[in-house]
């Protein structure tokens, strides 16, 4: 069971990554927030607790791999990179502008392990490290996190197909699940449900979760290692926008930046929060 | 995709050269891993398998997720063979391509067999005729066509060797063997497989075969041809083709749509150069073809030695 004390600082931890989201899509003009707010604890409980990887050194060949697979969310990825070390948070002023920090990561950036921002390839990318790293016998584990909107893509199932097919239990999917794509509601448009029942009949170890409870998030990040000869989904319920009361659950706020007066009343409401 | 003739001494098809070249990369180089989606005995890759079983992955018949795989597996230190049929591998995941291995700099070959109206009998959709020009849009990929079963072995080492992305058309027929093992296969080096001065014949793939055929019966009337390989066709050997112009006239020919490919790569240096030459293509003209074998397709669509030997005549005639 997770501890009060890691729980705390993780929260903490969510809740700075918001802050941070928020800001560069202000700062950039444009960028997408909905999505950023929604995988805040997800990305939190990974960075700040249970991957292991070295900032300083990002090629080290036993870290643990990360990938964006929803890509357009660089607010949030790029945020929690520049507080733990990857590159200089003064970098943060070229989001979206000349440089590494383009609008969707590009592997010049140290900790993209992968360009993404064409949906539905990280899985498959995921499961070919999680395929490389037990050739090379090593035992890191590959966190590939997902957008529910996402999982239209058909290669998204290509590569459940496969990881189920080589048992690839060092793959660990995260649908980051907050109901809302681009232009409408995901069930609205081409409904996804039941994404754990889908998985499952795919051949995956499911887990369904609070998206936004930390400790049931970090406690099931714990579990899935344990998990053997098949790959694990992890489920997660969220709202999108999560935070700020006018962009919860609303597709307009999938990708555009508040005006000056929007981003004052984001802000108060997650410092508040 | 039916059952090819069994080749001779002198024959072999240039997907053969791959999965020899397969073979000792595997013993060379431990990092060497091969993907294919699920036509592993026609891309000669079983062989590879056969061999390497631990490091063989059949991805079935799903090309991008394929694709995606040999990425995460080169970023992970590997070199990933990503293999199909040109029409399915290219068609199915040219934004795999563009996002996981060619932005993302994969160390990923992708390995394409079953090239052009050569295949025959399967018809149109699985005659890949505009890969060339797809891959040659792809920033960081270069692009080769081998010639021979030789050359397509040599060329498949070169191409582990150097870090990045890579294209590798291939064929499925048996063709001439026309290198031999003393041939220096470079990256970006055209060579020169007829000498002459009349005309110069700048091709890839199969037709550089009907291209020699061709030469051979005009040489028996005085015209003397020359005809190049240019078997990288990105980035493409400007000498050679500026070498080339000298003759007067070039023609190229490729087993490939005219559109993107070899004749659009040799037209492209010749207006940046300002060549001073007669120039024309010889190609598919634009059109999807239909079944039969090659010998009939590249009669009927006017790919083959007669149709290569009219178009000298004719240029040489406008010569004057």
């Amino acid at each position: 069971m997770a501890d009060a004390a890691t729980v705390a600082k993780l929260k903490t931890k969510a809740k700075m990554l918001r802050i941070a989201s928020v800001k560069l899509v202000y700062q950039a003009g444009s960028g997408h927030p909905g999505g950023s707010l929604s995988a805040a604890d997800i990305v939190a409980a990974l960075f700040y607790h249970q991957m292991k990887y070295d900032a300083k050194n990002p090629d080290w060949p036993d870290r643990d791999r990360f990938i964006l697979s929803k890509g357009h969310c660089t607010p949030l990825l790029y945020s929690v990179f520049a507080d733990v070390g990857y590159f200089p948070k003064e970098e943060l002023a070229t989001y979206r502008r000349l440089g590494r920090l383009t609008g969707h990561p590009n592997p010049k950036l140290p900790g993209v392990e992968i360009a993404t921002g064409s949906l539905g390839q990280g899985l498959s990318v995921g499961h070919g490290m999680a395929l490389a790293g037990r050739l090379d016998k090593r035992d890191y584990y590959v966190y590939v996190l997902l957008g529910d909107g996402e999982l239209n893509e058909g290669q998204v199932w290509e590569a459940a197909m496969s990881a189920a097919h080589y048992k690839s239990d060092h793959l660990i999917a995260i649908v980051d699940n907050n109901k809302v794509a681009q232009d409408n509601m995901t069930a609205a448009m081409k409904n996804v449900e039941p994404v754990d029942k889908k998985f499952e009949a795919f051949g995956w170890q499911v887990y369904r979760i609070d998206g936004h409870d930390m400790a049931q998030i970090v406690d099931t990040l714990a579990a899935v290692r344990k998990v053997k000869g098949k790959p694990v989904v992890i489920v997660a319920d969220t709202v999108k926008g999560k935070g700020v009361s006018y962009m919860e659950g609303k597709p307009d706020w999938h990708g555009k930046a508040p005006s000056e007066e929007l981003y004052r009343k984001a802000l108060d409401e997650l410092e508040k929060g | 995709m039916g059952t090819p003739a069994t080749p001779t001494a002198n024959e072999a098809a240039t997907r053969d050269g791959y999965g020899n070249a397969l073979i000792k990369l595997g013993a060379s180089d431990s990092n060497v891993v091969v993907l294919d989606a699920g036509v592993s005995d026609s891309t000669r890759t079983n062989k590879f398998q056969e061999k390497y079983p631990e490091r063989f992955f059949n991805m079935g018949i799903s090309e991008g997720d394929m694709v995606c795989t040999a990425a995460g597996m080169a970023k992970c230190g590997k070199t990933a063979f990503a293999t199909s049929f040109i029409c399915f591998l290219l068609g199915r995941s040219m934004d795999q391509i563009l996002v996981s291995v060619a932005y993302s700099d994969s160390n990923v070959k992708i390995i394409g067999t079953h090239a052009g109206l050569a295949i025959g009998e399967d018809g149109p959709t699985a005659q890949a005729i505009g890969d060339v020009g797809y891959m040659r849009a792809v920033p960081n990929f270069i692009v080769i066509c081998p010639a021979d079963a030789v050359e397509a072995e040599k060329a498949i080492i070169e191409v582990a060797k150097r870090k990045g992305p890579a294209y590798v058309r291939l064929g499925r027929g048996n063709v001439r063997t026309i290198y031999d093992d003393n041939y220096n296969f470079e990256i970006g080096k055209a060579s020169v497989v007829a000498e002459g001065n009349d005309v110069a014949i700048i091709a890839s793939g199969i037709m550089v075969q009907e291209s020699l055929a061709a030469a051979e019966v005009l040489k028996k009337e005085g015209i003397n041809v020359r005809v190049i390989n240019m078997s990288t066709i990105k980035p493409i050997d400007r000498q050679a083709i500026i070498a080339a112009a000298e003759t007067g006239t070039v023609i190229t020919t490729e087993d490939h749509n005219i559109y993107g490919g070899l004749g659009s790569a040799v037209a492209e240096v010749i207006a940046e150069e300002n060549l001073d030459v007669k120039f024309s293509m010889i190609g598919v003209k634009d059109r999807f073809a239909e079944s039969d074998s090659q010998k009939v397709l590249f009669k009927k669509y006017g790919l083959d030695a007669e149709a290569i030997a009219v178009a000298v005549k004719k240029a040489i005639a406008a010569k004057g």
